[in-house]
């Protein structure tokens, strides 16, 4: 007798089980509200990234095209993947003094893991991160890229806080 | 070579064997692990793992890397739990240079310890349900691990693989809702915990396919090395944060899940309890958390640990990960070596799913929660 | 009673008067073949893809999400444009399978729905062929679909489509009992395994309120071994995806993939109409009994609204059923069909014989 009362209960508390489950599902269906799908291309003007997001490595330049790297290459020392290339060239400075400066800053976006040590190590803060994360191309070429704008130049040296 | 070592030739698998490969391509090994599945009808005969689809020699690639670089390494071996997997590299390096890292950074770590805790088991949990069939817990579990994440990228700028840490402390601070939004996931979780309850941990379908199922009794885990949620499932005690209290969990007060009976439905409850008591550790953590204290010790700006081998064992979302770094008193390491805990739990899973049927297979092998970059790193 | 003007008898005589007068009879019985031949077949299939549409949207809704909403607006035309990819798919043929079984199952498989579609009263007067034994029918021919289903995992010369199809094998013949069972509940309530009848018995009331607590369990037993028989969640073992892939049709692809989708589809349509059709008065407006103004203002709707809106609540049914519940492992599949669905089905099918025999149900 007692086996047949706990096949029956058994049924019971089963199918309970079954509906509280299907009252969680049949809760979300009736309450559209829920929905969380982002639809990313239409939100393209409404999409902000958060502030520190790490899209990828930029170099800031001012209005006056100019930038604060001095091609020091500690950047390109930290690197772990070998993703940042420096190419240095001698100017001439005020003085006529042949000294070194960045000729180009070529950061390699597809070997990049984005551990920030470049950014955090970079004692003139040159680099930093862009928010720009619509990094698909058809040619891997074109990943790497040079950060210094043509023409550039280095901004005159101010006191650093 | 002496008489005694002879060469034994052990016998893996007979000819006329029916061999079904699961994997490396299939649906519930979560990544590319091969389980070479023998069967008679349904019933799983044995199974041998093949691993090393995805080896990518992180052991051998940080030994030319500084200290600083390893750190991002470590992200790609567990990555559901990588912030834990930082720390336990910075922990070793601390302790190596003696370094005392301020209260507030010990703070932050455990709480992005627990966070990142609760998202890995939030993942799990969605994925366990897909494994079993059930396809909607999968969006649940996305959907409230999505709220961690945005947390994560706020601070750190990245969702999944954020090299935060560095050795004496953080790379930065973090942002300043980071105690707010916090709090309001506890918030939030706690109100979602029902739904996941009645959607899965009391259906009577999931009670059928997981209790009894896969059972490891104490002395397996232990013999096998299972830590984690599916050692302590078995009744295992293996919590790092309460046998060797790293960083603030000593301060913490958490209650160590244990589970007894050692089968999938344990190990289900183990990893559910743990959600619950991390927020409960969140709780405290984010109403204690220091506002002054700056973010990084002071660190020389090339790190070179002394000669010597130093040890940090950590608990990541999985189990037990232990660090081993032999110095030569260079700026790179000699050697570092990872005990991975899936490494340990995957090779419990032959015994575990033997005379079970392939279904059970797939609910023992969703149970131990596998990832399986972590087992080939 | 339902209104005349809705009723398809005249528009379906007035094309069989007018075809009569135009060609000789034979002709014209030829002819109305081809139509209804025609028509069957687009239905069917603007049906299926609708059907695909929809499943995607409720599961997509239950899960917080939005789903299709690119092809047309809502994404209609959504699986439209999957249909044309896998029209354009290559055929991929398996090296050692065998080809004449492996190209067949797809057939077999469509078929089996197809024909069952034949003896459902969609409407009034919209009825292919009305057997006197419509239900027998409708239950052999549906349960056909698992020899297709059967050969085309024995023919796939891959194990995960053989351990799937022998899965199918063994849950279909078991399932083929219950549903039998329950539907017997209401050929033993109406009197009659027509269909036609079934629906006129129910004018009055529905089965599922006229033969209250019986027939109430019927429909749920009814319900869980139809989701059973088709092959869907929680008792997808066939094709069960975290297990075997995708267990019988892993090996197909472009066409013959989609002809098992569909097929799968239309069985869940085919199964929702008869619960439809013996359960919930199939185009039979809802009536109670004395009212006669209410009856009057439900009469206004048509019946073929009436047959698909309740068709439709059972396919969601259904569908939440797919969308919440684990998957069952083999062996407690078979389990709750022999010592929980069968012993309730026949201890049902006893109750019910003595609540007809005494007369307790709502006439």
């Amino acid at each position: 007798m007692n086996s047949t009362i706990k096949y029956f209960t058994d049924i019971f508390k089963g199918v309970l089980s079954l509906w509280a489950g299907m009252r969680v599902t049949g809760k979300y269906f009736i309450s559209p509200g829920e929905i969380v799908t982002e639809q990313y291309p239409e939100n393209r003007a409404t999409l902000k990234m958060t502030g520190r997001f790490k899209g990828e490595v930029i170099m800031p330049h001012d209005e006056n095209n100019q930038h604060k790297c001095t091609g020091c290459g500690i950047c390109e020392l930290n690197c772990p993947n070998g993703s940042i290339e420096i190419i240095t060239k001698k100017v001439p400075n005020e003085e006529g003094k042949m000294i070194r400066a960045i000729d180009k800053h070529i950061y390699h976006l597809s070997m990049c893991t984005f551990c920030e040590l470049c950014i955090k190590t970079c004692p003139f803060d040159a680099i930093t991160w862009g928010q720009d994360f619509e990094h698909a191309v058809f040619d891997r070429a074109k990943l790497t890229k040079v950060l210094n704008k043509p023409g550039s130049s280095l901004k005159k040296k101010e006191v650093k806080s | 070579m002496s008489e005694e070592t002879v060469e034994k030739k052990i016998i893996l698998k007979e000819e006329d064997d029916y061999i079904v490969n699961m994997g490396p391509q299939h649906p519930s090994t979560h990544g590319v692990l091969r389980l070479e599945v023998c069967l008679s009808g349904e019933t799983v005969n044995y199974m041998i793992p093949h691993i090393g689809y995805i080896h990518r020699g992180i052991e051998k690639m940080a030994e030319s890397d500084t200290y600083k670089q390893v750190i991002h390494l470590t992200d790609r071996m567990d990555y559901l739990s990588s912030h834990i997997n930082n720390e336990a590299v910075c922990l070793a390096v601390e302790e190596a240079l003696g370094v005392e890292v301020p209260e507030r950074v010990q703070y932050i770590r455990a709480i992005l310890d627990e966070l990142t805790r609760i998202a890995s088991h939030n993942l799990w949990w969605s994925a366990f349900g897909m494994d079993l069939g059930a396809l909607t817990t999968f969006f649940y579990g996305m959907r409230d691990r999505e709220k961690i994440l945005s947390i994560f990228e706020e601070s750190f700028g990245s969702r999944l693989l954020h090299s935060f840490n560095t050795p004496g402390g953080l790379l930065h601070d973090v942002h300043p809702d980071f105690r707010k939004h916090t709090l309001e996931y506890v918030k939030y979780f706690r109100k979602k915990l029902p739904d996941y309850k009645n959607l899965l941990t009391d259906n009577v379908i999931f009670h059928n396919r997981t209790i009894g199922i896969g059972v490891m009794d104490k002395k397996m885990a232990i013999n096998y090395g299972v830590t984690g949620p599916s050692g302590r499932g078995s009744g295992f005690s293996c919590d790092i944060r309460k046998a060797a209290p790293y960083g603030i969990y000593d301060k913490v007060k958490f209650k160590e899940i244990l589970y007894h009976e050692g089968d999938s439905f344990a190990r289900y409850k183990v990893r559910m309890d743990e959600m619950v008591e991390s927020l409960n550790i969140l709780e405290q953590l984010v109403d204690n958390m220091p506002e002054e204290g700056g973010f990084t010790a002071k660190m020389k700006p090339v790190i070179k640990l002394p000669e010597g081998e130093y040890y940090q064992r950590v608990e990541t979302a999985r189990g037990e990960l232990g660090v081993y770094i032999v110095s030569k008193g260079a700026k790179y390491p000699y050697r570092i070596k990872f005990r991975s805990p899936n490494f340990s739990n995957l090779f419990v899973l032959n015994t575990l799913s033997k005379g079970g049927i392939i279904a059970d297979l797939v609910a023992i092998c969703g149970s131990l929660d596998l990832v399986i970059p972590d087992i080939d790193r | 009673m339902i209104l005349d003007i809705y009723s398809f008898s005249t528009l379906t005589s007035s094309i069989d008067n007018s075809l009569h007068n135009m060609m000789s009879p034979w002709m014209a019985t030829l002819t109305e073949f081809v139509l209804v031949g025609i028509v069957f077949l687009l239905f069917y299939a603007l049906l299926g893809l609708f059907l695909v549409y929809l499943e995607r949207k409720v599961c997509a809704v239950i899960q917080n999400r939005i789903g299709p909403n690119r092809v047309g607006r809502w994404g209609i035309f959504q699986t439209f444009a999957d249909f044309i990819k896998l029209l354009m798919k290559e055929l991929i043929t398996i090296k050692h399978a065998d080809k004449f079984l492996f190209n067949l199952a797809p057939f077999i498989v469509i078929i089996a729905s197809f024909m069952a579609m034949a003896a459902l009263p969609f409407a009034k007067g919209l009825q292919a062929i009305d057997f006197n034994i419509g239900i027998f029918y409708v239950i052999a021919v549906s349960s056909l679909g698992v020899v297709g289903i059967l050969i085309a995992g024995w023919s796939s010369n891959s194990k995960y489509s053989l351990i799937g199809a022998m899965r199918s094998g063994a849950q279909i013949i078991s399932y083929e009992l219950s549903v039998g069972l329950s539907l017997l509940a209401i050929v033993i309530f109406s009197g009659s395994m027509q269909l036609s009848t079934i629906v006129e018995s129910q004018a009055d009331g529905w089965w599922i309120f006229k033969g209250h607590i019986p027939a109430f369990i019927a429909f749920v037993l009814y319900l869980i071994t139809a989701t059973a028989e088709i092959n869907r969640g929680p008792f997808d073992l066939a094709e069960a995806e975290s297990e075997l892939t995708a267990g019988f049709h892993t090996e197909y692809s472009g066409i013959k993939f989609a002809f098992f989708f569909l097929a799968e589809y239309m069985n869940m349509f085919i199964v929702s109409a008869i619960a439809a059709t013996l359960f919930l008065g199939g185009w039979m407006p809802f009536h109670i009994g004395g009212w006669e103004g209410f009856n009057q203002i439900m009469d206004y709707i048509p019946s073929i609204l009436w047959f698909f809106g309740k068709t439709f609540v059972v396919i969601y049914i259904i569908m939440w059923f797919k969308w919440t519940f684990p998957r069952l492992r083999i062996d407690q599949m078979l389990n709750l069909e022999w010592k929980y669905l069968l012993p309730l089905n026949l201890m049902n099918t006893v109750i019910i014989s003595f609540v007809v025999l005494m007369g307790l149900y709502f006439k």
